[in-house]
């Protein structure tokens, strides 16, 4: 189990004159939660095993009130937590029970669409399919699409850098974004970007994406929309060996073909989505591979023709072409439940390292190893044309013990990415999951540069603070002395 | 401007050299292969740190898609290795040597980083920000830090890639850096439409980069510009340009480059020019020296909204003749004023620019006028001050190319 840091009992004994005064600083009480009963909606995010009830939380309704907020906190030594959708499966939004919980469910507006400039502005509580809804009817969508689509918001695809299956050809939240309005914690509001392109000074812009909520509450953002392709199709591979399936994804893009996703999927994963989605999925293979193209009707005939010549020089067993638009959502039908599939039949822990796709084989060969080793089941889903890599790992959280034993199997496993020249998280966030494994990516060096990063934006180490950098050494009374005593 | 130069070979010499000069309080200016020296405001530094020995690529992994180079590797030198592959930067970095008259240096992939180069394709692919990957760097401190690795998705702990590039290095000495790289394409196709004002060049990008068809490319040559081009389907035009730019397989470019042009449903002439033609103009809108003006005018490129290009050329053109260009939609601006010798035209330009939002950088300039008047565009106080405290995190002695892009940090 992750150790959470200790409250602060002065700032807990001030909690009705805080509550006071967060009241004053919106415009109607409703606005700020302060009942048991509700505070409980906010106790965690998507990271369910771990609990941490916050003092308050506040829905600001504009950038003014949320500037107040800050400042009243920042002056008051009041510790806050961002929270998009509480989405995040690394515990980022995971509330601290001496912290105000700023949410941004109440700034969810679509605020312009500008096709001329293909950017939308929208309030940092707009879901990330809810930018795609509101732009599809004129042939626009916004690129980046995490699983949880539906319910996250683009305050936390900031905030994590949020990917998807079809960041290989679009990119992730980064390369997607044109600005944002933000407050740091002492209520100072800063904007960046807008609807031209790069920065004119440092790229703070970028240094926010995937900062995890501890630089700055994002109160706007601007996003490039693109238009939608004239269609897409997928074709499912399926392979004998996962060797195979790797070689085929290498031989794929060492063609010169760039296709819109490849999601890799090995055998107790395809198994368990089959059973939930009955996409048709072939039973006997031990990896499947399925590979979009985009385009017109004849471009995307042309480029599955050489992709499945390609997978077929590699040892595809199985070859489907989705035959009709029916048949496509099939095939993505059983991916994209995947999820939801592997959880009605067991709890399980998600990971998130990303690798180097040529380390396919191995990285998956060594995590069924790491997986047995501890007694646990596993499966794998993977975005392999980038190398993200969602090893579930199966466990019993009834079952005293478990939950430590999954978490030290997942430490494993995310070592192994590093050590194979990969990363410990692809788009997930560090949060509180992986905080205390910063160590094998970062020198101390390395982490003490960012905890200056952190400084220059946030001194007192107010905001979202026990995320990101290993516990031990993250308590808000030493990190800026350090960084100041270092500076 | 500087008495001594040093040369390490390698990052633990970067190291040693910025201890060194952090003991004796004595700044570095930073230089790679020399190429954009004059971009950015004059350093004051006792000595120069050369990059130019740190050099070699250092791993190129096709299918993986990414390359890692040392800082001061020539840029021409990545290119090769990708070329052999059939692979790319896809950023279509910037060649300055023309604009700055500096076409006996070279170019390094430090440079490409530290000043966030891009070109044509920026609009459609993104900038140097956008694919590195990687780096490797000492910061001010005298400390090697790394950031990022060899994947494109990361979300591994701040990405201090993003900050670093375009910092003009302010913030560190970077001693590797690592780029996603993509294939190239197997055919380019351009179509040039003739005759446009600015404005209905714009709305005709506009309806280019709005369609299905993947624009990788779309400038807007005044007739003027036009004119001084080496594609004699341009240049003999005699009127101005606009240039959407297709790039893919052939067969797709053949489907693409028609549909385009029954989806531009324009009047005005339409001429398609073939792959290596589509080479020669690119190259020359992405460098724009030669269609800009061959004299030694200030020059600026400005970033607004595509909507608002031709209106703040227009405002700027009005109080000022000036050559210009229009790239990304319209979006980037290039222009030369022709102004008197000592004066760059800010009073008119940086109005017109922060009127509609977006940022404006004085990228030639006599060195009188880029120690006088701020290059890069002036920020509001809090975020300056925030930008400040950024340095500070990583150079708090000021080591670093002091005052490079503002004065005083």
């Amino acid at each position: 189990m992750l150790a959470m840091p200790k409250p602060d009992h002065q700032v807990l004994s001030r909690r009705g004159e805080i509550v006071a005064g967060l009241r004053e600083r919106v415009a109607r009480p409703d606005q700020v939660i302060d009942h048991v009963d509700e505070l409980r909606a906010y106790e965690t995010d998507a990271l369910t095993a771990y609990r941490q009830m916050p003092m308050a939380v506040v829905l600001p309704t504009t950038t003014e009130e949320t500037s107040r907020v800050l400042r009243f906190c920042h002056d008051q030594g009041v510790k806050v937590v961002a929270r998009g959708a509480g989405t995040s499966l690394a515990g980022g939004a995971l509330p601290l029970e001496d912290a105000v919980v700023i949410g941004v469910s109440k700034m969810n507006r679509v605020l312009e669409i500008d096709l001329d400039n293909r950017a939308a502005i929208v309030q940092p509580g707009v879901t990330n399919i809810g930018i795609t809804q509101a732009v599809e009817h004129e042939g626009f969508f916004y690129a980046p699409d995490p699983s949880s689509q539906i319910a996250c918001t683009i305050a936390g695809n900031v905030g994590m850098n949020s990917g998807g299956a079809h960041c290989l050809k679009y990119g992730v939240t980064a390369n997607n974004l044109l600005g944002i309005e933000m407050v740091l914690m002492n209520g100072e509001v800063i904007r960046l970007g807008g609807r031209h392109l790069d920065a004119g000074g440092y790229d703070i812009l970028g240094l926010m994406t995937g900062s995890e909520g501890m630089l700055g509450v994002v109160t706007e953002v601007t996003v490039r929309i693109l238009h939608s392709p004239e269609g897409a199709k997928p074709v499912l591979f399926g392979f004998d060996s996962n060797e195979d399936a790797g070689a085929a994804v290498d031989a794929i893009i060492g063609s010169g073909i760039i296709p819109v996703a490849i999601e890799f999927m090995d055998k107790p994963a395809i198994k368990v989505c089959e059973a939930f989605a009955h996409a048709g999925y072939p039973l006997d293979v031990e990896a499947l591979l399925i590979v979009e193209v985009e385009g017109s009707k004849a471009e995307i005939d042309a480029l599955l023709t050489r992709i499945e010549a390609i997978a077929h020089d590699q040892g595809a067993v199985y070859v489907r072409r989705a035959g009709s638009t029916a048949d496509a959502a099939a095939i993505w039908k059983g991916r994209k439940s995947a999820f939801g599939a592997m959880g009605r039949i067991s709890d399980y822990m998600c990971m998130d390292g990303t690798i180097p796709t040529g380390q396919l084989p191995h990285v998956l060969k060594r995590i069924s190893e790491i997986c047995d080793g501890y007694g646990l089941g596993v499966a794998n889903i993977f975005h392999a044309g980038d190398g993200n890599l969602h090893p579930l790992i199966l466990y019993d959280v009834n079952r005293p013990g478990q939950l430590e034993t999954v978490e030290a199997c997942g430490a494993d496993v995310l070592k192994l990415c590093v050590e194979v020249g990969g990363c410990l998280t692809g788009e997930h966030g560090v949060g509180v999951e992986k905080r205390d494994l910063m160590p094998y990516q970062f020198s101390e060096i390395e982490l003490d540069q960012q905890r200056r990063v952190k400084s220059a934006f946030d001194p007192q180490w107010l905001l979202n603070p026990h995320k990101v950098f290993p516990l031990e050494d993250a308590g808000a009374a030493i990190e800026p002395t350090r960084a100041a005593a270092a500076g | 401007m500087t008495d001594s130069q040093l040369r390490p070979t390698d990052e633990a010499g970067v190291v040693e050299i910025v201890n060194a000069a952090r003991a004796h309080s004595t700044p570095l200016e930073l230089v790679g292969g020399g190429s954009k020296r004059t971009l950015g405001r004059p350093v004051q530094a006792a000595s120069t740190l050369s990059l130019a020995g740190l050099t070699g690529i250092t791993r190129y992994k096709p299918a993986e898609l990414f390359i890692a180079a040392k800082a001061g590797t020539p840029v021409a030198e990545v290119e090769a290795a990708l070329a052999e592959k059939g692979q790319r930067l896809p950023f279509e970095p910037i060649d300055y040597r023309p604009l700055l008259g500096t076409e006996d240096t070279v170019p390094t992939m430090g440079g490409v980083v530290a000043c966030n180069l891009s070109g044509p394709a920026r609009i459609n692919a993104g900038a140097a920000r956008d694919l590195l990957i990687g780096i490797r760097a000492v910061n001010g401190r005298g400390e090697a830090i790394h950031s990022g690795g060899t994947v494109m998705k990361n979300v591994t702990g701040y990405d201090l890639c993003k900050i670093m590039a375009g910092a003009h290095g302010t913030l560190g000495v970077l001693t590797e850096v690592t780029f996603k790289v993509l294939p190239q394409p197997q055919s380019v196709a351009t179509l040039l439409v003739f005759g446009l004002g600015a404005e209905e060049g714009r709305d005709l990008l506009s309806r280019g980069l709005g369609s299905p068809f993947e624009v990788m490319g779309a400038a807007h040559l005044p007739a003027a510009a036009a004119a001084r081009s080496a594609v004699p389907a341009v240049a003999g035009a005699g009127r101005s340009v606009t240039a959407l730019r297709l790039e893919g397989f052939a067969a797709s470019i053949a489907y693409r480059r028609e549909a385009m042009r029954d989806h531009l449903d324009t009047d005005a002439d339409i001429e398609v020019l073939d792959t290596d033609t589509s080479a020669v103009l690119w190259r020359e809108i992405r460098d724009v020296a030669t269609l800009l003006a061959p004299d030694d005018r200030p020059v600026w490129r400005l970033s607004v909204a595509p909507t608002h290009g031709p209106g703040v050329a227009a405002r700027i053109t009005e109080a000022l003749p000036a050559a210009l260009l229009f790239d990304w939609g319209c979006g980037l601006i290039w222009l030369a004023p022709d102004v008197p010798a000592g004066s760059s035209g800010a009073a008119t330009i940086r109005p017109a620019v922060q009127a509609v939002g977006g940022h404006a950088t004085v990228i030639r300039a006599g060195e009188t006028i880029r120690a006088a008047e701020p290059v890069f565009e002036p920020q509001p106080a809090p975020l300056a001050a925030l930008a400040t405290r950024i340095k500070e995190a990583f150079d708090p002695s000021g080591l670093l190319n002091p005052g490079r892009m503002v004065s005083g940090v």
